[in-house]
């Protein structure tokens, strides 16, 4: 019989068993890094908090946050909590500016991290006689790693295709019948771009589910790449420094993604105090590792933006759920005073019609901000008469309008001419140069 | 008796038309007519070839958006007036000409205008040119300019 769950017994427990263990963990994992990690114990005591001072998870707020200059200081192994000769694994972030931020795994945190992307693929259904496709990267990133470890772990068939050459990757999903997908979203537009572009009817693949993350998409992407890959589109959540790929991950409901909670302990703050905001308020995220040896961290900003609910969910499981991420602080534009995410724009395009290839382009013209969506032109919109042309770019600018009250140009451009992505996307260019 | 006619969007940047007609001139297509309307932002570019079926395929090839519409051509009195004439006809009869261009055979010294009617009057508009004497042309016509 198919397992509806990889760890029935945590990932169903009770809301007062998963507290006793996520006390436990934490008061374990902070005692640890006072003694094994300078910069820890450095904050702490400049904070006034001693190991002591935390007793259960209640405790959490007393603790100081740690952010990723933090982990760009510490650079290359300063923060990890056990020596080297216990570290059998290496990553780094993609740190597009600055040193990268290096994470270390053991051989218990390699076991961990694919183990919770084992419960993200019995969760997406899968099982022993899945062959499961990973277009993440295979590198110093930590993209395909957790999900190739989860699939071994179920006795899944692992298919490291990595990311790239995608005209093989469609090769590879007829050829060797791929059945689940995982990639990023915007790799996964592509590779279906690809597949339509074969003449290949999607249908007949035997691929039937994605696992898709690594950088936020919206609702809209997520029926997109189901329509067009005639697959059920899973959600996967995580980062390098936290772990990777596998911190969270939706079900079969798709409603929020179930967050690892005997691993990780998830707070949600409002961005500008830093207090704990409610149930379903949105606000930065902010993790703790909990049963990490060689690099846990502490009250860890991710700077992603979402929200959580406790509510409980059909699927059975109690860990806690995360919205998607509705966007990042970093992504976030201002434009004339407006805060603006890319997510927005995305599904205003999405409910419109337009397919998700979009750049926005920012630039600052006498003084003013200006905001420019360029969008593809599809066969459908098209028409030889100009008015209807300008008319859907009017209706598109409209409805941004009416979304975030600022106007934006619409300049619908020719097909196949906003660059496709391997990996995360790349949809803005801010052009401002900006003077504080 | 409506003949086809090629519409490609053409994005306001140097070589776009360049690419579109070398892509035609590759695959033997012959122009009989174009027009270019524009806007800020785009153009659409207006064709009249002699294979529409091979250029629309030859196009979607390489990735131009296109569509075939059905228009209609007349030929135009070689006199003062005689443009005007025709779109009078239409006026009267509450027609919509959403565009028109003009273009002339080398080989019969006559001008065309192309006239770009909603779908629904085609028809009606049809039947007016035949009632006044004006001068349709079709495909055929078409393929020996
Ligand atoms: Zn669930």
């Amino acid at each position: 019989m198919k397992k509806q769950y990889w760890q029935e017994e945590i990932e169903t427990a009770s809301r007062e068993e998963l507290s006793k263990i996520q006390s436990e963990r934490l008061v374990a994992t902070v005692k640890r890094v006072y003694e094994k990690v300078p910069m820890y114990r450095e904050r702490m005591d400049a904070a006034g908090v001693k190991p002591e001072d935390i007793q259960s998870i209640a405790d959490i707020t007393k603790l100081p946050f740690t952010t990723k200059q933090d982990l760009r200081d510490t650079y290359p192994y300063g923060m990890f909590a056990v020596p080297m000769d216990q570290v059998v694994e290496l990553h780094a972030s993609s740190g597009t500016t600055g040193k990268q931020v290096v994470v270390g795994y053991t051989e218990k945190d390699v076991h961990s991290w694919g183990e919770i992307c084992a419960r993200a693929l019995v969760a997406a259904g899968a099982d022993e006689t899945d062959f499961v496709h990973v277009s993440y990267g295979y590198g110093l990133f930590t993209g395909g790693f957790g999900l190739h470890y989860g699939a071994q772990q179920i006795g899944a068939t692992a298919i490291p295709v990595s990311s790239g050459q995608t005209k093989r990757q469609v090769t590879i999903l007829e050829d060797f019948g791929s059945t689940v997908l995982c990639c990023t979203p915007s790799y996964a537009m592509t590779i279906a771009e690809s597949v339509e572009a074969a003449g290949i009817d999607a249908s007949k693949l035997p691929l039937r589910a994605g696992i898709f993350g690594a950088e936020p998409w919206t609702e809209e992407m997520r029926k997109h790449i189901e329509d067009k890959l005639k697959i059920k589109a899973y959600d996967i959540y995580g980062l390098t420094e936290v772990m990777g790929p596998g911190v969270s991950f939706t079900c079969e409901h798709q409603c929020g993604m179930h967050v690892n909670e005997d691993h990780f302990i998830i707070e949600v703050l409002n961005p500008d105090t830093f207090e704990p905001v409610e149930d379903g308020m949105i606000g930065e995220i902010v993790f703790t590792c909990i049963n990490k040896e060689a690099f846990p961290v502490i009250r860890y900003r991710t700077k992603d933006l979402g929200y959580v609910t406790h509510e409980k969910c059909k699927c059975g499981r109690t860990f806690v759920r995360m919205s998607k991420i509705l966007g990042r602080t970093d992504d976030m534009l201002i434009i004339r005073g407006v805060n603006v995410f890319p997510s927005q724009i995305e599904t205003v395009l999405l409910e419109q019609g337009y397919a998700p290839n979009y750049m926005l382009i920012v630039d600052r013209v006498n003084n003013s901000d200006t905001l420019e969506v360029q969008v593809e032109v599809s066969p459908e919109m098209f028409s030889d008469v100009t008015s209807v042309l300008t008319s859907h770019e009017k209706k598109l600018q409209t409805a941004i309008r009416e979304l975030l009250g600022i106007h934006a140009n619409v300049k619908l451009v020719a097909p196949n001419t906003i660059p496709r992505f391997e990996g995360k996307a790349k949809r803005v260019i801010d052009n401002r140069q900006l003077h504080d | 008796m409506a003949i086809q006619q090629l519409s490609i969007f053409v994005e306001n940047k140097s070589g776009a038309l360049a690419d579109i007609t070398g892509i035609l001139a590759d695959n033997s297509i012959d122009l009989r007519a174009l027009s270019i309307a524009e806007t800020q932002d785009f153009g659409i570019l207006r064709l009249i070839v002699n294979d529409t079926n091979k250029a629309a395929k030859a196009l979607r090839d390489k990735n131009c958006v296109v569509n075939i519409t059905e228009i209609c051509a007349v030929a135009v009195p070689d006199a003062p007036g005689g443009l005007a004439s025709v779109l009078r006809i239409l006026a009267d009869a509450d027609i919509v000409v959403e565009y028109t261009y003009a273009f002339i055979s080398n080989s019969k010294k006559d001008a065309y205008v192309v006239l770009r009617i909603n779908d629904h009057d085609l028809v009606t508009a049809e039947k007016l040119f035949a009632e006044k004497g004006i001068r349709e042309i079709n495909e055929q016509d078409i393929q020996s300019l």
